[in-house]
């Protein structure tokens, strides 16, 4: 065994450089089948190319008629009051769902119950969600408010949750050593070290169910998303841009709010 | 001063400290109470929603099992764009984080642009580009994996944008002070840096973008939502609740496998 014939060779991920080069191709064939399978063909995208070019200048500029305006301000103070409602909501429920979700204060059944729900409302889009609440409780603000409330509690139950596992459990020993209730315990030794990221989760899902709340419209559930199905149904071009940029403006707003506040708190 | 040593109890928080929470929880109260009347959901008996909603479930049990072999193929289409999207997306993206990173952006007006670009894909949600790209290259999953792959741009080019930050530019300079074009300075001083970033969150991205994916089908952007909402508007409860199952199970798995592929790059 000649050492000055040792070459180096970059590390790999995998175990082996056969397994590499397997696993490479494996995804390369599997993007090219994924081509295949959805009708990719250059002709088809050039075209779109052409026809998107065409398509931003129908966009440009943005431009809505004094009514039209006002339906966007109406139906944008319907999505922002429609976020506020369904955060306080969903996080209210979120939170006795996040102690049962906590692997170190929760018996097992529990845990494993709550768990699997906030699995599901994490799966499912809320557009989905949404469609379905609609053929439930009808049309309008409430079926939004009930679809956003369901996926902040998903969200939110998880990651505070997990917040919650990750605590000091020492402390909570010390106060429970000290003849604390069960209710007790969970206000002194638990509630302390979670309040600050409470606050922070907070506002990160409000920010998001701005976003959300601006969508889900489109499926009839309240806010902003009906009137742009109804500008891009009409082909009304420059509304659906003024539209457009109205919801990138809140959306903006939200996540610098949300950024601001966030800082503040960690 | 020191008198009154004694009297003294601890307390968290100051008085302005106290008196700044109280106003903030009377403050997200009045909102939540102003913007619950503002929507006048016409809730004259909540009690209802409840029943409304276990109806719909209790229409859905039991799952139509018969109905599964009907949406293979839109649930292997909806994989298809979840896929396609994701890597047009990191081809698209990677040029943008460049731009959008200080450390590597050529001027002020490039730093902008990538700015604005990632902005604008975050902003607007999957559906909405779902809309606008249908009308561009016509119904179908095409349209479905250009929408996610231009919801995913900010996404990426937002969070590869933050790990190129981070790079450590010595190496940058080294390979530079070597003679490297400008090709091969990112090939070889940034590109190793920040690959492992780059992988984890493409897989991170991808799945992601299969949840977002279920739900083209509602716009006309192909995969499995077509197949969602057909079963809704036909009222087949039973069919949606397959349907429903089916993507709880693609996402769990696609989520578990994106834990796996992340862990390996960690």
């Amino acid at each position: 065994m000649a050492t000055d014939e040792r070459t180096w060779r970059r590390p790999t991920a995998f175990r082996r450089r056969e397994m590499k080069w397997a696993v490479y191709a494996g995804i390369v064939a599997f993007f090219l089948w994924s081509a295949w399978g959805i009708g990719l063909d250059l002709s088809r995208v050039v075209r779109g190319v052409g026809r998107g070019a065409t398509l931003l200048g129908d966009f440009l500029p943005p431009d809505a008629t004094p009514r039209q305006t006002q339906r966007i301000v109406d139906k944008m103070v319907e999505s922002v009051a429609m976020a506020m409602v369904s955060t306080v909501t969903g996080i209210v429920l979120s939170v006795p769902i996040a102690f049962m979700a906590a692997e170190n204060l929760s018996p097992k059944p529990l845990y494993y119950l709550n768990r699997g729900f906030i699995s599901i409302s994490r799966a499912f889009n809320a557009i989905i969600v949404a469609i379905l609440v609609v053929k439930a409780v009808g049309l309008g603000p409430l079926a939004g408010i009930i679809t956003i409330t369901f996926k902040t509690v998903g969200f939110f139950s998880k990651l505070f949750a997990e917040d919650i596992e990750d605590i000091d459990m020492g402390s909570v020993d010390a106060v429970r050593a000290a003849g604390a209730s069960p209710v007790q315990t969970l206000l002194y030794g638990v509630v302390p070290q979670i309040v600050p990221r409470f606050a922070g989760l907070s506002v990160y899902r409000w920010d998001i169910n701005i976003r959300t709340s601006t969508i889900v419209g489109i499926v009839g559930a309240g806010g902003i998303g009906s009137v742009l199905l109804t500008a891009f149904n009409r082909y009304d071009y420059p509304y659906v841009s003024a539209i457009l940029l109205a919801i990138i403006l809140v959306v903006l707003v939200a996540e610098g709010v949300s950024a601001v506040v966030r800082r503040r708190y960690q | 001063m020191a008198g009154t040593n004694e009297t003294r109890t601890w307390q968290r928080f100051d008085r302005r400290r106290r008196f700044g929470r109280y106003l903030g929880w009377l403050a997200a109260l009045i909102v939540f109470v102003a913007s619950w009347r503002f929507l006048e959901t016409g809730v004259t008996r909540p009690e209802t929603i409840p029943r409304e909603i276990n109806d719909l479930l209790t229409r859905m049990y039991p799952p139509d099992v018969s109905y599964t072999a009907e949406i293979v193929r839109p649930l292997i289409e909806t994989i298809h764009i979840a896929a396609l999207g994701t890597a047009g997306a990191l081809v698209l993206a990677v040029p943008v984080a460049l731009l959008a990173a200080e450390n590597t952006t050529p001027n002020a007006a490039t730093y902008w642009l990538g700015k604005v670009i990632v902005t604008v894909s975050r902003s607007v949600n999957t559906i909405i580009w779902a809309l606008i790209f249908v009308v561009v290259f016509g119904t179908g999953p095409l349209a479905g994996a250009v929408a996610i792959a231009f919801r995913s741009v900010g996404f990426l080019g937002k969070l590869i944008g933050e790990e190129i930050e981070e790079i450590d530019f010595g190496q940058v300079e080294a390979v530079r002070a070597a003679g490297a074009s400008p090709t091969q300075l990112l090939l070889y001083g940034i590109l190793p840096q920040v690959k492992p970033a780059l992988v984890g969150l493409s897989v991170y991205r991808w799945d992601i973008n299969v949840r977002d994916s279920t739900i083209l089908g509602f716009v006309g952007a192909g995969g499995i939502g077509v197949q969602l909402f057909r079963a809704v508007n036909a009222f087949a409860w039973q069919s949606v609740a397959t349907v429903l199952l089916v993507i709880l199970g693609v996402v769990v798995v696609s989520e578990a496998l994106s834990a796996y592929a992340r862990s390996l790059v960690r």
